[in-house]
């Protein structure tokens, strides 16, 4: 039965899916494959530690964490929202788009921003809406709604598509482990570099998109006048 | 043991020391309800990391399944910190002003001038970065002995048992190769792509990787299994280079990501925090973008790759 073998598969689907605690889901997927695979139980408490120990390279992040910490601490967040309240864009677009572009440059720079909570939220949200009554007046709930879902996807855009140019990266390390667990000699500083292009292309198109939302806004605000 | 070897274990202690200064921190918090099982974890943790390669590989696995124990019963749980208010670093911000970002500009620099002109290797980069970045953000801040300890539990605290998480990945990655799973998937995939169609097995890779982060809402997961199963056998065994297909195929992934409410930590939580009347709004204003980033992504694997 060679589909059996598939089971660990499932496993990660399902248990991932039905948001199980992702830690066992995956320690689970692998016993059990282990176990499809006809190997013995020593075999597979083998392989799983040793696995383990070689891939502990993805784990090398923690070292970065005592330093973000102290520098949290010496206002790394209030120094951000001190720059990002200077900006004197026009358009919900264009504070959006800053937004999004320090939101990478932070990602590249291991800098843990907290995104949604500690800057949508209280401040790019606020002061894109208010940029929008400054210009067309008050906002129906569509539109509100609209600049409130550009807002966060700037966030997601900037985090998601720049982070891996850190080399201490989790993601960038689980490339590296993943490849290296597979017989490929790559490492971080060739994933961080590699993964510059699409930072890059991330951010230019992210900002075609919130070009793409003043135009949009500036449009429905005349036909809401009329 | 090499002198790489040797300074790679010497930094992984330092992280085994970082999980037991987490577990100790959970010991000491007198209100915490389950601060025996939360430090066991972290214990444990820091077990395999220090002592971990000198003891048969079997006693790792058995810790291994010990911490998935553990968090599956939900027995880990953040103890108390010393969380800095905001007046506290609102007055630092003020008197040290944009020189803060200088410790987080060190990592980044330090990192990648040290694994291109010292013969220590990529990985230890890391490290010697981080040791060169907490002396610069001492001398910065002025910041008592004990801050690299108090802030440094506190986040690797908030990040919790999700931290090893990548590691676990790569490790079942490894396991699913051992067990002929790549093999098994490979097969049934090979049906889609023509012989030798470079393109196709590019896009095959990518749409999987985000179709499989759409079901799952993490794109770790999907990694693994779905660059087990097309990216090696299909890209790199037929010549793509390994940097890009790994590179590009995480953030391929990440396309997926921006599509589904099953990501909800970014999709879904975001909009009940800014109000939203449609909860799917930021999906809504994403699915655009999500779609040209995975097309471009296709095209720039396609010619970087090959």
């Amino acid at each position: 039965m060679e589909l059996l073998k598939l089971i660990g598969v499932l496993i990660v689907i399902i248990g991932f899916v039905l948001k199980k605690d992702t830690i066992a889901t995956v320690v689970i997927a692998g016993v059990v494959t282990g176990l499809v695979a006809r190997m013995p139980i020593i075999e597979i408490l083998n392989t799983l530690g040793s696995s383990f120990i070689t891939q502990r390279t993805a784990t090398l992040f923690v070292l970065t964490l005592p330093i973000i910490g102290i520098s949290e601490r010496y206002g790394l967040k209030d120094k951000a929202v001190d720059f990002i309240k200077k900006a004197k864009a026009a358009t919900s677009g264009r504070i959006i788009s800053l937004y999004l572009a320090i939101r990478a440059l932070a990602a590249a720079f291991s800098l843990r921003l907290g995104g949604h909570p500690q800057f949508v939220r209280p401040l790019i949200n606020p002061m894109a809406q208010a940029a929008y009554v400054a210009k067309h007046g008050p906002a129906d709930e569509k539109t509100e709604d609209m600049i409130k879902g550009f807002s966060a996807a700037g966030e997601n855009f900037g985090n998601f598509f720049a982070q891996n140019v850190f080399m201490g990266a989790s993601g960038t390390l689980l490339i590296v482990s993943t490849l290296n667990g597979q017989g490929y000699d790559v490492n971080a500083l060739q994933i961080a570099m590699m993964s510059i292009p699409v930072a890059v292309i991330a951010v230019l198109v992210g900002f075609g998109h919130n070009v793409l939302l003043d135009r949009t806004l500036a449009k429905s605000a005349i036909k809401g006048g009329e | 043991m090499t002198t790489n070897v040797a300074i790679a274990e010497f930094f992984y202690c330092i992280i085994a020391l970082i999980f037991l200064l987490v577990g100790v921190k959970a010991l000491r918090d007198k209100d915490h309800p389950k601060r025996i099982s939360t430090a066991l974890f972290w214990f444990i943790l820091a077990f395999t990391f220090s002592i971990g390669p000198y003891l048969p590989a079997w006693i790792t696995g058995v810790c291994v399944l010990a911490i998935a124990a553990l968090t599956a019963a939900n027995r880990v749980v953040q103890s108390k910190s010393d969380v800095p208010t905001e007046e506290q670093s609102r007055s630092h911000a003020d008197k040290i002003g944009y020189k803060i970002f200088i410790p987080a500009l060190t990592l980044a620099f330090v990192a990648v001038l040290a694994a291109t002109f010292l013969p220590f290797g990529a990985n230890n980069a890391i490290g010697i970065s981080a040791a060169v970045a907490l002396a610069v953000t001492y001398a910065l801040t002025k910041a008592p002995a004990k801050s690299a300890v108090v802030d440094g539990t506190r986040l690797m605290d908030n990040v919790g048992p999700v931290g090893i998480l990548p590691q676990l990945l790569a490790a079942l990655g490894a396991l699913f190769t051992a067990a002929g799973v790549g093999t098994v998937i490979a097969k049934g995939v090979s049906v889609l792509i023509p012989e030798g169609s470079r393109l196709i097995a590019v896009a095959v890779y990518c749409v999987g990787m985000a179709l499989f982060t759409i079901i799952m809402g993490n794109g770790f997961a999907a990694f693994s299994v779905i660059t087990v199963g097309i990216g090696i056998p299909f890209l790199i065994m037929q010549g793509a280079n390994p940097v890009v297909v790994g590179a590009l195929g995480l953030t391929a992934g990440y396309c997926g990501t921006l599509l589904t409410p099953m990501a909800a930590n970014f999709n879904i939580m975001p909009a009940a925090l800014l109000e939203t009347k449609n909860k799917y709004v930021i999906i809504q204003s994403q699915a655009r973008v999500a779609l040209v980033m995975l097309g471009l992504h296709i095209i720039l694997m396609y010619i970087l790759a090959f």
